[in-house]
């Protein structure tokens, strides 16, 4: 186990390096860029405020990144932000992007591992179930249900969601509208807690169900191919319990391809976090990234970028942590 | 052990009874046949037709110049060329007083009109019939400048499905050269690439395209090339693993005695055997490319506005939530039914192309 993890530690080191890299790449697309200069010059778009607001944006830029550097000082310098992380001032209110980033990250951080684990609480049992039920009517209602889920864009749910329960012609339920209601500081610690629940019900809700839908599917189709496997017949054979079959013979083992899925469900969630959290005015690091793409702040851009990828990398770390704990493949190594 | 050949006589019995008598002779025939049984694959594929034909037709299914036009003894096709000879007042006053297709005027103006039929084009804009709901002339009601919400979304069927093809082309593209190199040579080439896939993966692709669109600046073309470059994952890994598999069978190794280059091998022999799952996986794609356009646009980086679409249209209808129901409902069900039909053809397909029906 522990040569195992001593391993995928080390994988994690060329995937640092690739974000690095990828991120550098972006950085190169900047105004201020000689190249992107010359590029941006011939258009000559934009009102004369306009032009003078971005001519600061490039000088800033460019200050910034050492755009006017050699790549190797540009890429070492960027490098040296991300480990340190120290990703300079925001172009829009010049406080520190790293003091903007840590106030937002609890919030999208807490919605999303709530998401992650309503997914894997709910998604389990019900492709469990539809898999030992195959073709019954809750399978066919399920897979049914579960394929539209899966298609249906999440801002579309989101504005049918305000719609229906947000207060206008139909029901006033839910609070559509940031994290918390107005005077809820002077609220003890528990209705203060039970506040904040509400007011995420509706964002998480959003991001859940299409990877609750991608999850189910795959529990259920994992599940139907150990089914017909040897081992499972014979447990069969010998005489045991259905439900000995299926729980200890035949989950346990389509379990664990569900476990690493976990690393692929966090980037997509992080990326939804973007468009919920900017619906619901939700104070987190998606809606951050949301303005400061709109008002072109580099670097919170940037920050964001790199620091969205190197939480999907823990996340990535903590699913090999916990197929290294699940497989005595691995265990016993 | 039973006879070999004994089993194999009776598997091609079995197989024949199954197709009765018409027994599909290649392999994209079998997978034909088999997507044919499938009635809701079916239903997937005719959506996706009929969106691609609304994509193609839309100037002739929403304009707001007749298709057909005669006027004072001559014969227009104003929708195609010659619409700045006539005297546009006769056609937009005809356009008012009558809501059928078909318009035959006698009297003084004699005139005679074959309408499209959504009679508005997408940018034009009617300040007095602003956020109208569906009604008999404006089908799916009118957005905040009284444009006709039909219309922009038969426009915006055009950018989603262009978006869609254009982005999984290139990323397919990609996918093929990365995944054939990578298991074609194996070694070191294929660590590198097996890696760059793993760390594209890793990164949250819909914040690192936002990123993009924010330094270029958000139009059609960045749209699909950043869509492109960043969804080219899954058609590399279907590919590397074919290759894999490909590469030890005995015409590859005969190739290889006869003297085939490199290049001959991988694009003539090799690729054609791969490219059932790439298909399969560039069918998702599609609905993922188009997902991803409409989120942009949401967002408002995507395609910029006047030219519509349906991620556009949704975003606009934020402000009138309340009321404007026309604005969220239609355009997101547009996304919904692109989505699930491309979906439902790609599920199809998956399990057209699985062995196991062909045994």
């Amino acid at each position: 186990m522990k040569s195992y993890l001593i391993k995928r530690l080390l994988q994690i080191i060329p995937t640092l390096l690739g974000i690095t890299l990828i991120t550098f790449i972006i950085i190169q697309l900047a105004p201020g860029n000689p190249a992107m200069l010359k590029l941006q010059m011939g258009k000559g778009e934009g009102t004369l405020g306009e032009k003078a607001f971005s001519e600061q944006i490039i000088q800033q830029t460019k200050e910034l990144y050492g755009l006017d550097k050699p790549l190797y000082v540009q890429y070492a310098l960027w490098v040296k932000r991300i480990f340190t992380f120290d990703f300079g001032f925001s172009y829009k209110d010049h406080r520190k992007v790293w003091d903007k980033i840590a106030e937002r990250m609890p919030i999208t951080i807490l919605l999303n591992v709530i998401s992650i684990f309503l997914v894997y609480l709910i998604a389990i049992p019900c492709g469990v179930y539809s898999s030992t039920h195959q073709g019954s009517f809750v399978d066919n209602i399920l897979t049914i249900l579960f394929f539209v889920l899966y298609s249906l864009p999440s801002f579309w749910v989101a504005m049918i969601l305000i719609m229906l329960f947000g207060g206008g012609d139909f029901w006033d339920i839910f609070p559509v509208y940031g994290i918390s209601s107005v005077g809820s500081e002077s609220m003890s610690l528990l209705p203060r807690l039970l506040d904040l629940m509400w007011h995420i019900v509706l964002p998480v809700f959003c991001l859940t169900y299409g990877g609750l839908a991608y999850l189910s599917r795959l529990t259920r189709a994992g599940m139907l191919e150990v089914i017909r496997e040897d081992y499972v017949r014979t447990a069969r054979a010998k005489g045991l319990s259905e439900r000995v079959v299926i729980f200890k013979h035949a989950f346990r083992n389509a379990l664990l391809p569900l476990v690493t899925l976990l690393a692929f469900l966090l980037p997509s969630m992080f990326g939804g976090s973007v468009i919920i959290e900017s619906i619901f005015s939700v104070p987190g690091m998606g809606q951050l990234g949301f303005e400061a793409v709109l008002s072109r702040d580099y670097p919170v851009i940037m920050a964001i970028t790199a620091i969205s990828a190197l939480l999907t990398l823990i996340g990535l770390l903590i699913s090999d942590i916990l197929y290294a704990a699940l497989d005595p493949r691995i265990k016993l190594e | 052990m039973a006879d070999p050949a004994k089993t194999l006589d009776f598997q091609i019995l079995e197989t024949q009874s199954q197709f009765k008598g018409e027994v599909p002779n290649t392999y994209w025939r079998m997978v034909a046949y088999h997507f044919r049984k499938k009635k809701l694959a079916v239903f997937g594929f005719w959506i996706t037709i009929f969106l691609f034909l609304v994509a193609i037709l839309a100037p002739l299914l929403a304009n707001d110049k007749p298709l057909f036009f005669y006027h004072k003894g001559s014969v227009y096709f104003p929708v195609f060329s010659g619409a700045e000879k006539i005297d546009s007042f006769v056609w937009k006053d005809l356009k008012k007083q009558n809501p059928f297709i078909y318009q035959h005027i006698t009297g003084k103006e004699k005139a005679t009109a074959i309408w499209p039929p959504v009679k508005y084009s997408p940018t034009e804009y009617n300040l007095l019939e602003y956020l109208s709901p569906p009604n008999a002339r404006h089908w799916f009601g009118t957005d905040d400048s009284g444009r006709d919400v039909l219309s922009r979304m038969i426009y915006g069927a055009w950018i989603s499905l262009s978006v869609g093809f254009v982005a999984v082309g290139i990323a397919t593209i990609i996918g093929i050269l990365m995944g054939a190199l990578a298991g074609y040579f194996g070694g070191w080439t294929d660590t590198v690439i097996s890696r760059a896939i793993e760390i594209m993966l890793t990164i949250p692709t819909f914040f690192l395209i936002i990123a993009i669109i924010a330094f270029l600046s958000p139009n059609i073309y960045n749209i699909m090339a950043v869509i492109g470059l960043t969804s080219w994952m899954g058609s590399a890994r279907f590919v590397r693993a074919e290759f894999f598999k490909l590469k030890q069978l005995d015409f590859i190794t005969a190739l290889r005695a006869l003297g085939a280059s490199h290049k001959r091998i991988i694009f003539l022999h090799m690729l054609p055997n791969a490219m059932a799952p790439v298909l399969v996986s560039a069918v998702f794609g599609i609905a993922g490319a188009i997902l991803t356009e409409s989120s942009l646009s949401f967002l408002g980086f995507g395609v910029q506005p006047p030219t519509p679409s349906w991620g556009q249209i949704l975003s606009q209808s934020r402000d009138y939530i309340e009321f404007a129901w026309w604005l969220t409902v239609f355009p997101g069900f547009a996304i919904f039914l692109s989505i699930t039909a491309y979906n439902i053809v790609g599920d199809g397909l998956r399990d057209a192309m699985d062995p196991k029906l062909f045994r």
